[in-house]
């Protein structure tokens, strides 16, 4: 088996699957890691990212898969698993050399691409859901997020179309980069934060009246006679309620 | 100023909570204008304790009403405190809890202050301002007044994306007894007013493209269950005539939360019929979804669903006739009726079958829940249920190898005891 390293990125997969043809390569194992233990595998492989080679392979793909099997290999990728790569690498081959089409889901791999797909695709939904803005003093509605995969990607479009005429930040605290909407264009941003709490000077007046507007609102809907915990933890599971305004203390 | 909008919300949203619907999808409203919002396939932005879904923000406009309904919090007779927000307030709330992404938009219903025609042009006027002063594409779901005009029906329904009518009472005595100055032609004649206003309305738009929406997202309606006795056939038989004779898009069954000590009703600390709400919505989604018809699952020998198993596999057992089916050969429609077996699983299996011969392990991984499908369904593979099993031994094997979420508050258990 032969270990391909290549840079992270989406491209530099393409790349794998364009050098898996390229050098005529046999059974790979796909990762962006170097500290990979070498001496597992039979040889080693950097990869490199040829912006040419990923656009080959991408409109190669894109004519024998719809856009939604596409979009599910995009996703699969995002979701940063270890096993991502290999998998959707296995996928492509699959796809090109054996003529598999995206509906055989009796192929392990096949199937388990659109798994992790939905998986991924959940947690885009969950955060369209769960992202809380705070306006701030200078008029920009901010809001932090911990997703389980790097789903910003896959959201940009989603709140660009729907607040469109006002200025907002989504920043993503675990992988150090958000995306900031100026009114016209979304720009991927990265900024460093002060260890702590953010300082609550820093939002509007009328923030903290909403805020406990939301709390009261969330209080008053629910019927305490229909209480049902186990039902509300998985729907809104615990790792999420940090940035939910509604699960806040006053 | 705040302390009091924030009094008034506790109170009026306190009142809106017992109507279930927190539907935002259905209308595709874009954001064209460059304004606030636009509409999709809905977004479920939290949940309450109680776990449902907590979409819009839902509140009367008011809580003051001349109509005595038994069933209801806000009727005349109970002793409550009484508020009304002004068109302003429910149109700030609603702008500020939006663009920090609380919600996906606004469900205004309201107490019947005056007359109906009052009332009504209240809600149109929130709605009309929402669209037009602050090109808010959000969703909007308007509560209509039974006996408002027709004018004003017309008008809410070039703002809202969903309009709705509660039914309230599965049947005409039930209304009759709750609720007395209630007709329930002022509920139907709405409905059919709607209806026939959106067929006319999507012949318009096919022909002038820029013709105004109207009511996008089409129009529901509520019934509240376990307050009069009514038979889940009843239920089951109205909400099939809604959706056939109105084109309603979706029918809710709220059970009935005791909030009177009034002798028509269930007493004061009776439970909330949870697990009987959950079967009907079910025996819904079977009617919407799977192609069976309300006789099927409801007819005279059977007037009630079962509680402890649902009711396609209640179904099944007094089918058994029709079983097993062969997974690699039969119709999506059959497919469809095999208990265990959900919508994405069977259209999976029919996709992967063309490719390749499933076996058990194709379907396990598919999602299929094989503790129940696998006494009605052969595959390619020589294990299947070879026994002459009769309906309530399959029944008995299914309930073992499950554990019942509603195990707790089975019904049959309860009774032994009182």
């Amino acid at each position: 088996m032969t270990l391909l390293t290549f840079d992270g990125s989406w491209y530099g997969l393409l790349c794998c699957i364009f050098d898996v043809y390229d050098y005529k390569l046999g059974a790979v194992y796909v990762s962006a890691d170097t500290h990979n233990q070498t001496d597992a595998f039979g040889s080693e492989r950097i990869v490199y990212t040829d912006p040419e080679h990923a656009a080959r392979v991408s409109k190669g793909l894109a004519g024998k898969l719809s856009a939604k099997a596409m979009g599910d290999l995009y996703a699969c990728f995002l979701s940063e698993l270890p096993e991502a790569p290999s998998l959707i690498v296995r996928y492509a081959r699959a796809v090109f050399s054996n003529g598999l089409t995206e509906n055989a889901f009796g192929n392990a791999d096949l199937l388990k691409v659109t798994q992790i797909a939905k998986m991924v695709s959940r947690e885009r939904h969950r955060m369209k859901a769960f992202i809380r803005f705070q306006l701030t003093s200078d008029n920009i509605f901010f809001a932090e997020i911990e997703p389980d995969f790097n789903v910003i990607p896959l959201i940009a479009g989603h709140f660009k179309g729907r607040y469109a005429d006002q200025e907002w930040i989504i920043y993503d605290k675990r992988r150090k980069y958000g995306i900031y909407y100026d009114l016209q264009k979304v720009e991927e941003v990265q900024f460093t934060f002060s260890e702590g709490k953010i300082n609550s000077n820093v939002f509007a007046e009328s923030e903290a009246l909403y805020q406990n507007m939301w709390k009261d609102y969330f209080k008053h809907v629910s019927i305490d006679s229909r209480k049902n915990t186990a039902l509300h933890l998985r729907h809104v599971p615990k790792r999420y309620w940090k940035h939910l305004i509604e699960k806040q203390v006053y | 100023m705040s302390e009091r909008v924030r009094e008034k919300l506790r109170i009026l949203a306190d009142a809106a909570k017992y109507d279930v619907s927190c539907a935002s999808s259905g209308s595709t409203r874009k954001n064209k204008n460059k304004g606030l919002g636009d509409t999709g396939s809905g977004i479920c932005h939290t949940y309450t304790a109680d776990g449902r879904c907590v979409s819009l923000l839902k509140i009367l406009l008011t809580n003051f009403c001349i109509y005595d309904c038994a069933y209801c919090v806000t009727r005349k007779s109970n002793d409550i405190e009484r508020t009304a927000f002004t068109v302003k307030e429910v149109v700030d709330l609603t702008i500020n809890f939006y663009r920090r992404n609380y919600i996906e938009g606004l469900f205004l219903s309201s107490g019947i202050f005056k007359n109906a025609d009052y009332t009504m042009e209240r809600l149109v006027r929130v709605a009309k301002e929402l669209r037009q002063q602050h090109k808010f594409n959000g969703y909007i779901h308007l509560k209509t007044i039974p006996g408002a005009s027709d004018e004003l029906m017309k008008e809410a329904g070039l703002y809202a994306d969903r309009l709705s009518v509660n039914i309230e009472i599965p049947t005409e005595s039930g209304l009759k007894l709750l609720a007395p100055d209630k007709d329930r032609q002022d509920m139907i004649r709405p409905m059919n007013y709607l209806k026939n206003e959106i067929i006319q309305n999507k012949e318009e738009r096919k022909l002038f493209k820029k013709s105004p929406l109207f009511v996008p997202a089409g129009q529901s309606s509520q019934m509240i269950i376990g307050a009069t006795r009514e038979t889940d056939k009843d239920i089951m038989y109205t909400a099939d005539s809604m959706y056939r004779n109105f084109s309603l898009k979706r029918v809710y069954y709220s059970g009935y939360v005791p909030i009177s000590n009034d002798s028509r009703l269930p007493m004061l600390n009776t439970a909330v019929p949870m697990v009987r709400e959950n079967r009907l919505y079910q025996a819904d989604w079977l009617m919407r979804f799977y192609g069976f018809n309300v006789r099927e699952l409801l007819n005279p020998a059977t007037p009630h669903l079962d509680l402890d198993i649902d009711p396609k596999l209640g179904w099944a057992l007094r089918n058994l006739d029709k079983f097993p089916i062969d997974i690699n050969k039969a119709d999506l429609q059959l497919i469809l009726r095999v208990p265990g077996i959900g919508v994405p699983s069977a259209q999976k299996i029919v996709s992967a079958r063309i490719y390749q011969r499933l076996n058990w392990d194709h379907l396990k991984k598919l999602g299929v829940a094989l503790n129940r499908a696998r006494f009605f369904i052969t595959c390619s593979s020589r294990e299947f249920e070879r026994r002459n099993l009769s309906a309530n031994q399959i029944k008995q094997y299914i309930l073992s190898t499950s554990a019942s979420k509603y195990l707790k508050s089975q019904p049959a258990q309860l009774e032994l005891f009182t």
